[in-house]
């Protein structure tokens, strides 16, 4: 069941990932890349992370895309216009390329590094600890064991709202 | 249980709940009618039925029968997609959400709730926020001035009271220790003295209860924040450009909307189900029911009787109310109500 579910969002995922590439309509790829941050919510909680999904969810398909598609209305983007000059050697090589390319990266991870011994999804990943995507094990990671660092992105961050807040002040 | 009846059961839940919230929904407007009209000293609709209790049902119909008009300047996928995507949205939020306790049937035990989801106030939470496309991009996608600006401001607004309404909801979440909203309810058992429920409201979340009404009023674009809609600017706002069944959709997301926050409200602070429970067994099994559907029409009042009384704000003063007043009073109560935990 796992393995199942595991295998149809993680092509909706790839199917809307490449999506967002072929589309020419700017919105539409936004909605595109929210249907990956949703799909990508789904594997996680196939992989028993309740709350990392969630906040998936909330974070980059909520707070982050409104904010794309927000930039989007307001700019009124139009449809991207076609290069004149598209390569031909591009166009001619570029799909079998990727295929080979793809095939040669998977060739390598399973020659090396073991395909056939990672088991996808469902709780056999956690291989009887304590599972990882809970609130508690997060607030644990996040207040305790990396609690400087994280409070140092914070004011990283901080110091970006700042700038950004100094950089679009009209002046008087 | 085995996984048949797991799924039987799911579903009857899931017929019953719908066919609930839909009736509530659709009564909802009468009765919002009806109060208003009874505070401004009118009578409100009383034609079709009884004190007009078949309004509902004629609206349903004239909304079916009305001509579905697509005005030609849309981007038609989006445009189709909108609404879609705010009732799809509206309607999943009351799948967690928990009606009453476990009961049993014969050998079938089973929660009075859809899904029993340990993350159930994150996942209403999330869908609030993927709700906001549905606003945004129908706005965009009619191609229309009144509702481009109507969700310019929809969007705005909703993003921003969506801070002060999570944060508003912390305090509950340190009590309870959990984001299962059955566990919060059961948190919330017991008594003060004997005759004060311990409900959320009477141990301490007074304010933030207060910071999430005001914050679910603005989520959900009424009055006195329903600029996205303001009629006497904006002709209908967002939804201008839609007819028919396709309005009609946007307006059933609106009321299922206030549902959703009333039904969130009864169970973060006023204890969900909990209430005095009494005599025979039959009557025992339905009165946590019945305290819970107090409480949310309670809510549902409330609502209708602030539109009836409050005028509509200005813009600015909404933006600096939001992020000015109500997201610093919710990171106090977040730290107060932390420190009395940790201090106890």
């Amino acid at each position: 069941m796992h393995l199942v579910l595991f295998f149809i969002f993680g092509a909706v995922c790839v199917g809307a990932a490449i999506n967002l590439l072929v589309q020419k309509h700017p919105i539409n790829s936004a909605l595109s890349l929210i249907v990956v941050m949703g799909s990508l919510a789904l594997l996680y909680l196939l992989l028993g992370a309740e709350f990392v999904a969630a906040i998936q969810v909330i974070v980059y398909a909520g707070a982050v895309m409104v904010l794309f598609v927000f930039v989007i209305m307001l700019l009124n983007a139009g449809e991207e216009e076609v290069l004149p000059h598209t390569s031909r050697v591009a166009v001619t090589l570029g799909v079998p390329g990727l295929i080979v390319g793809f095939a040669i990266g998977v060739w390598v991870i399973s020659r090396y590094a073991g395909l056939d011994r990672i088991s996808i999804g469902g709780p056999q990943v956690l291989n009887g600890t304590e599972a990882f995507g809970n609130p508690r094990s997060v607030a644990q990671l996040l207040f305790r064991d990396f609690l400087l660092p994280f409070e140092v992105t914070s004011i990283l961050i901080l110091i970006a709202i700042l700038g950004a807040v100094v950089l679009a002040r009209r002046e008087e | 249980m085995t996984i048949g009846t797991y799924i039987l059961v799911s579903l009857i839940k899931i017929v019953i709940v719908m066919f609930v919230l839909l009736t509530g929904v659709a009564y909802t407007t009468l009765a919002e009618r009806k109060v208003i009209a009874h505070i401004q000293n009118r009578w409100g609709p009383s034609r079709v039925g009884p004190f007009g209790i078949w309004q509902p049902l004629a609206d349903g119909l004239k909304f079916i029968f009305k001509e579905d008009i697509t005005p030609p300047f849309v981007y038609k996928p989006i445009y189709l997609l909108a609404p879609v995507l705010s009732l799809t949205m509206a309607l999943t939020a009351i799948a967690v959400v928990p009606i009453g306790p476990w009961v049993s049937i014969g050998s079938i035990r089973t929660p009075l709730q859809i899904a029993d989801v340990n993350i159930g106030l994150l996942i209403i939470l999330g869908l609030g926020s993927i709700a906001v496309y549905g606003v945004a991009l129908a706005g965009w996608s009619s191609n229309s001035k009144y509702s481009m600006l109507g969700s310019l401001r929809a969007t705005a607004q909703m993003v921003s009271y969506e801070i002060a309404l999570g944060l508003s909801l912390v305090g509950v979440l340190i009590y309870a220790g959990s984001f299962s909203l059955r566990d919060i309810v059961n948190a919330q058992s017991g008594t003060f003295l004997g005759f004060i429920p311990k409900w959320n409201i009477f141990t301490g979340q007074f304010i933030a209860f207060f910071i999430y009404i005001m914050a679910a009023y603005a989520e959900t674009n009424r009055i006195p924040f329903d600029l996205p809609e303001a009629e006497t600017e904006l002709v209908a706002g967002y939804h201008t450009e839609y007819s028919s069944m396709k309005f009609a959709m946007f307006f059933m997301a609106e009321y299922a909307n206030m549902f959703t926050v009333a039904c969130l409200a009864s169970v973060l602070f006023l204890g969900g189900w909990l209430g005095p429970v009494f005599g025979a067994p039959i009557l025992q099994a339905v009165l946590p029911v019945f305290w819970f559907v107090v409480k949310v029409l309670a809510f549902i009042f409330i609502y209708i009787w602030v539109r009836g009384t409050l005028p509509r704000f200005r813009y600015d003063q909404l933006m600096a109310f939001g992020w000015k007043f109500l997201l610093p009073l919710a990171i106090a109560n977040i730290l107060v109500t932390a420190l009395v935990v940790a201090l106890k």
